[in-house]
């Protein structure tokens, strides 16, 4: 009798500590959400929506300061276009090797070394699109400026690669054995089976795999604040210095707006927008997930 | 009536790295007759089954030795200098479970000839009808060709695998227990379609199910321990077997 009370105290106490620590990330999410909410709150008592979302300057830091937020929306999606354009042909290539081709002994060694990829610091990526790709892409793009948006996409596209390949690998495993044998057994090749069943059966997942990448890309800051140039730029052309929301946020850090500024208060509009951004490519992940369903 | 051969085994033995699988298999298949391959879970059947279309490919470690004769232009199917895809290309397989591709009903039907890299719609539109009529499917599925196979019931898949077999005009359509996962109803609609289709095609079939064999088979083989124990027209194995452990089989003392 003794024992079994005691038992209950024990279970309900591990059941508490565990829904206590569910709960912590859910509490820090909404309050995170809260605070944006807030402090955006209190820049769109100053700054007109409609300012906010169809000028196409941003001067906050300026005398005569300016709060259109495209351009830095611009930069953002520029940047994360230009190291999708990378990283979708790369990503899914690296995935059929190491899914379809690569003997087991070779995949062992591959995927580590792909996996570190995504271990090295962002801020050597940074230093590295600056100092490295930036004066390579120079000697074939001479109008190419020293800071621009094309070299840290690059440079972006490979680094999402890892988190790509390897979400979307798992995606293509698990495409059961006997599809495969459908599609040789019709005489397909490994190519035609990889492109024209794998790839299909495991859609869903190489399609959240590229929303997750897609989203780092949109979030990715180091890179971008070292190597784009911090310039909002309201251009499609990838060879101009641009600026990101996430650049920008880093920037005005750094500096020494006055909290309660509307300066200030720039930070959390732009982090908001970034947040809507990022929240969108995740339901849109979600629902390319639903919609296509998986039946084996 | 003189029999013709389709294909013969002749002292077939395969290895999975050093497991001896199948041993010393010698067997002809008759032209446009079903011949069943029986015999207890883990005797061979299947792994004999997919030699004929070089499965044991795709899998590292495994060696056939001897000789399976495709007649007429005598070709030895599991000789190494023979590309496995072009024999994939002659001699197709229907799965265990359903397995359609993430595609529509149409494309599953049409890909193996879009692998061969046909490509012309007319050609298309045609086979893909007729190999769906003689699946016994068109009338199931000709308003919605354009839907995913996977809409379809457990049988109409199977029978849609059929078609897509069927689709490259194969000279021996090799069947895998076609209707292991399937109901009673769709069963009997895929048994009596490998009896139409012997017309056509020469078939081989593994089935756990004795009633099966002798239901849809011409010629039965009884396999054991990858040794094939008995070879005979189907309604003498299964009313005057020679051998002891057939007739112990087929009576159901073990298996």
């Amino acid at each position: 009798m003794k024992r079994k009370l005691a038992r209950k105290i024990k279970e309900g106490a591990i059941e508490t500590t565990l829904f206590l620590s569910a709960l912590s990330s859910v509490f820090i999410t909404i309050s995170i959400v809260v605070v944006l909410a807030y402090e955006s709150f209190g820049f769109f008592k100053e700054v007109s929506i409609k300012e906010f979302f169809t000028g196409t300057q941003w001067t906050p830091l300026f005398a005569n300061p300016k709060f259109g937020i495209l351009p830095l929306i611009s930069g953002t999606l520029l940047t994360t276009s230009i190291a999708l354009i990378v990283a979708l042909p790369l990503g899914l290539t690296v995935t059929v090797y190491l899914s379809e081709y690569a003997p087991h002994r070779v995949r062992e060694v591959i995927k580590p070394i792909l996996e570190l990829l995504a271990a090295v610091p962002t801020v050597v990526y940074g230093y590295f699109a600056l100092l490295f790709l930036t004066p390579i892409l120079q000697k074939f793009i001479p109008d190419l400026s020293g800071f621009n948006a094309l070299s840290p996409g690059i440079i972006m596209g490979i680094m999402i690669i890892p988190y790509v390949s390897s979400v979307s690998e798992d995606a293509m495993k698990a495409v059961p054995m006997h599809i495969r044998e459908g599609s040789y057994a019709m005489g397909a090749t490994k190519l035609q089976t990889a492109f024209k069943v794998v790839i299909p059966s495991a859609f869903s997942g190489i399609a959240a795999a590229f929303i997750i990448g897609i989203s780092r890309a949109i979030g990715e800051t180091m890179v971008v604040a070292i190597a784009a140039g911090g310039m909002p730029n309201l251009t499609a052309n990838p060879l101009e210095p641009v600026q990101t929301l996430t650049a920008y946020i880093v920037q005005v850090s750094l500096g020494d707006a006055p909290h309660g500024t509307v300066e200030y208060k720039t930070i959390f509009a732009a982090g908001i927008t970034l947040f809507f951004m990022t929240l969108g490519f995740n339901i849109l992940g979600f629902w390319l997930r639903k919609r296509i369903r998986e039946v084996y | 009536m003189v029999k013709e051969l389709k294909a013969e085994v002749k002292k077939l033995n395969f290895y999975y790295g050093s497991l001896h699988a199948l041993k010393e298999i010698n067997l002809p298949i008759e032209r446009r007759k079903v011949t069943a391959l029986i015999g207890p879970s883990g005797c061979g059947k299947t792994t004999f089954l997919r030699c004929f279309n070089r499965m044991h490919d795709l899998y590292p470690h495994n060696r056939y030795e001897g000789e399976i004769t495709l007649y007429p232009d005598n070709i030895n199917i599991i000789s190494p200098e023979i590309d496995p895809i072009e024999i994939r290309m002659q001699i197709s397989m229907v799965f265990q479970k359903p397995n359609p591709f993430p595609k529509s009903i149409y494309e599953n039907v049409a890909y193996g000839l879009r692998v061969r890299g046909v490509s012309k719609r007319a050609v298309l539109d045609e086979k893909v009808e007729k190999s769906l009529r003689g699946a016994a499917l068109w009338d199931e599925v000709k308003d919605r060709l354009n839907h995913l196979a996977f809409d379809l019931s457990g049988g109409q898949q199977q029978r849609l695998c059929i078609a897509r077999a069927l689709a490259t005009d194969p000279r021996i359509l090799l069947f895998d227990e076609p209707t292991s996962a399937l109901d009673p109803t769709a069963t009997s609609k895929i048994e009596e379609l490998i009896i139409q289709l012997k017309d056509e095609v020469t078939i081989i079939i593994v089935t756990h199910n004795m009633q099966q064999a002798a239901r849809v088979s011409d010629y039965t083989a009884f396999m054991y321990l990858g040794e094939i124990v008995e070879y005979d027209k189907t309604d003498r194995i299964f009313t005057a077997p020679s051998n002891k452990l057939t007739e112990e089989y087929i009576t159901g003392r073990f298996g």
